[in-house]
């Protein structure tokens, strides 16, 4: 079972025993799905990579963070070959990501990893559902029923199954990002790479997709989140990586970096994100809270 | 009683609602006014003679349609294929195609009739056989170059309209260039192409009536002859008005159309 039948197809657990199990073979992190070893890249003089080690295990989600044109967008733009790399090595699903060379190689590599968009970048032209059963349908030869099927079952998962007729241009920004969710999905990939998804959202709206993303890491999909949602990295988190100016300062566990960071720029980054410097007690998950600081902080 | 008082204001109602649609209201106005005429035997001679060549001039806006939709549908053919070139990652096909762009958008239509007009043959020689370039066909050929050359323009900016976030999006849903362009941007493309190709070919099909000045006998050149023919300024006057009425019957609901057509795509 993928971790997007388990997402699309929820099992009422029966005993906890049985729940934990399950969930340590997925989560642990011995076979990396994706290993990012001294990545370099420039956009001409502009160096925006300087160097980054990073590894994502199988199931795990792993959240970066660090201030704004600090790499993180970039990091997850090569991990799909959208950007490649002038140095270093990209393995994703024991694919070298930044050797390929031809438009079916990447297209291979891209059919098992999902990308959802700050700006969510639906095709306007399509309904929700023509956008989430294109892609199937088109690029894996699936019949259009099944398809269908299975993009109303997604629909109904991020509970927009009312929209389905809809255009993307009549739905809100939290719903339109669901969609988005809904579109990389139906693919059924390995990996979904979140970019600041939620950092064009009303703060209403925010904690609707939040929720959906927490039931996908709970269901082991493997993720990789680009995100000033402090809060929720701490909380969905396996690992949690700072970049600051194209390097890794900091990585480890969400309660380590977050209580306990060992770089004084991950403390300083922290402060004035949080605004209240680190807190001590543990996180009480509260997305609306903390989209309202991180529009506060975005802000000044 | 009641009924008698309730009737006619009802009656009124539906006499308002129908004086407000210009279209049926004056419709019903000439209708009026021709049985006034024919009834009491008054019709006024200009009229009189208007009628009689009203054929005549329906025939020659006939004409001015058909050389505006072959001009339109060469020059959109040629203008997609121009405009697709100055996309090229060949730079020679970019600058050559952006020359023919400026230089047959920046020209007087006028004086595109008049060039394909005495530039080409009267007729064309192939081994034993002639074949005639008829006057109408030179006008289509001068039409289409302007239109071909706004055509390219639509296209180009239509195309470029589309965000690279688009593209983006398409790509890490691991779709082929081909199938990007072909199921993502051309359909977003031609909705935003729609309204200003609309508009050109009311702007083309305007331009029509220029082709009296190279000999075509199209609805201008009808009237000319109409006017010298009956030779009464009364008629000359009424004539050159009921062109004026014949183009705006034919452009006016395409301009309406554009318009609703723009409407629509702001919805989306």
């Amino acid at each position: 079972m993928t971790a997007t039948e388990r997402f699309l197809y929820p099992v009422p657990q029966v005993g906890a025993g049985a729940a934990v199990t399950h969930g340590v073979a997925d989560r642990s992190p011995a076979t990396p799905l994706v290993q990012l070893r001294d990545v370099h890249l420039a956009f001409g003089a502009n160096e925006v990579l300087k160097g980054i080690d990073l590894e994502v295990g199988r199931g795990q989600a792993v959240s970066i963070i660090g201030p704004s044109g600090s790499g993180k967008s970039t990091i997850l733009r090569t991990l799909t070959g959208l950007l490649r790399p002038q140095r270093g090595e990209i393995v994703v699903g024991g694919t070298r990501v930044d050797t390929l060379k031809t438009e079916a190689e990447l297209i291979a590599l891209r059919t098992r990893v999902g990308f959802v968009f700050q700006q969510y970048n639906l095709f306007p032209h399509l309904t929700v559902l023509e956008n989430l059963v294109i892609a199937p349908v088109r690029v894996l030869g699936r019949s259009r029923a099944d398809a269908e099927r299975e993009a109303l079952t997604l629909l109904d998962r991020v509970r927009l199954s009312n929209k389905a007729q809809a255009y993307p241009g009549e739905l809100s920004g939290g719903q339109q990002q669901r969609v988005a969710i809904a579109r990389a999905l139906a693919m059924k990939p390995e990996l979904i790479l979140f970019d600041e998804v939620t950092s064009a959202l009303d703060p209403e709206t925010v904690g609707d997709v939040l929720t959906v993303i927490r039931d996908l890491v709970g269901d082991g999909m493997t993720c990789v989140l680009v995100t000033h949602e402090m809060r929720f990295a701490e909380e969905v988190s396996d690992r949690v990586y700072f970049t600051e100016a194209g390097h890794i300062v900091e990585q480890g566990p969400p309660t380590a970096i977050f209580q306990h960071p060992a770089s004084e720029r991950t403390r300083a980054f922290l402060q004035r994100t949080l605004g209240q410097g680190v807190r001590a007690a543990a996180s009480a998950p509260d997305p609306f809270a903390t989209a309202k600081r991180e529009r506060l902080w975005v802000s000044y | 009683m009641a009924n008698d008082l309730t009737l006619p204001h009802g009656a009124g109602g539906v006499d308002i609602s129908l004086w407000r649609k210009p279209w049926a209201a004056s419709a019903i106005l000439a209708v009026c006014v021709i049985t006034f005429w024919v009834t009491t035997g008054t019709t006024p001679a200009a009229v009189a003679y208007l009628w009689q060549w009203l054929p005549a001039l329906l025939q020659g806006l006939w004409v001015n349609i058909q050389i505006s939709v072959l001009a339109m549908a060469l020059g959109t053919f040629v203008g997609l294929a121009i405009g697709a070139l100055s996309l090229s990652p060949v730079a020679a096909w970019r600058v050559s195609t952006r020359w023919y762009v400026n230089l047959f958008r920046n020209a007087p239509v006028l004086v595109l009739i008049y060039f394909t007009t005495y530039a080409f043959p009267f007729e064309v020689r192939v081994l034993s056989w002639t074949f005639a370039f008829p006057d109408w066909l030179k006008v289509v050929l001068g039409l289409a170059l302007p239109t071909s050359a706004n055509v390219a323009e639509i296209f180009r900016g239509a195309i470029q309209s589309i965000p690279s976030a688009q593209w983006e999006a398409a790509q890490s849903l691991a779709f082929k260039r081909r199938e990007i362009f072909r199921l993502i941007v051309l359909p977003q493309c031609v909705r935003r192409m729609l309204p200003p190709w609309m508009n050109l070919y009311a702007s083309i099909t305007m331009s029509t009536a220029l082709a009296s000045l190279v000999g075509v006998h199209d609805l201008v050149d009808t009237a000319q002859i109409a006017s010298n023919t009956v030779s009464r300024t009364d008629f000359t006057i009424l004539v050159y008005f009921t062109l004026l009425a014949l183009f705006f019957a034919y452009c006016y609901p395409i301009a309406r159309a554009t318009r609703a057509l723009e409407r629509r795509h702001d919805r989306h």
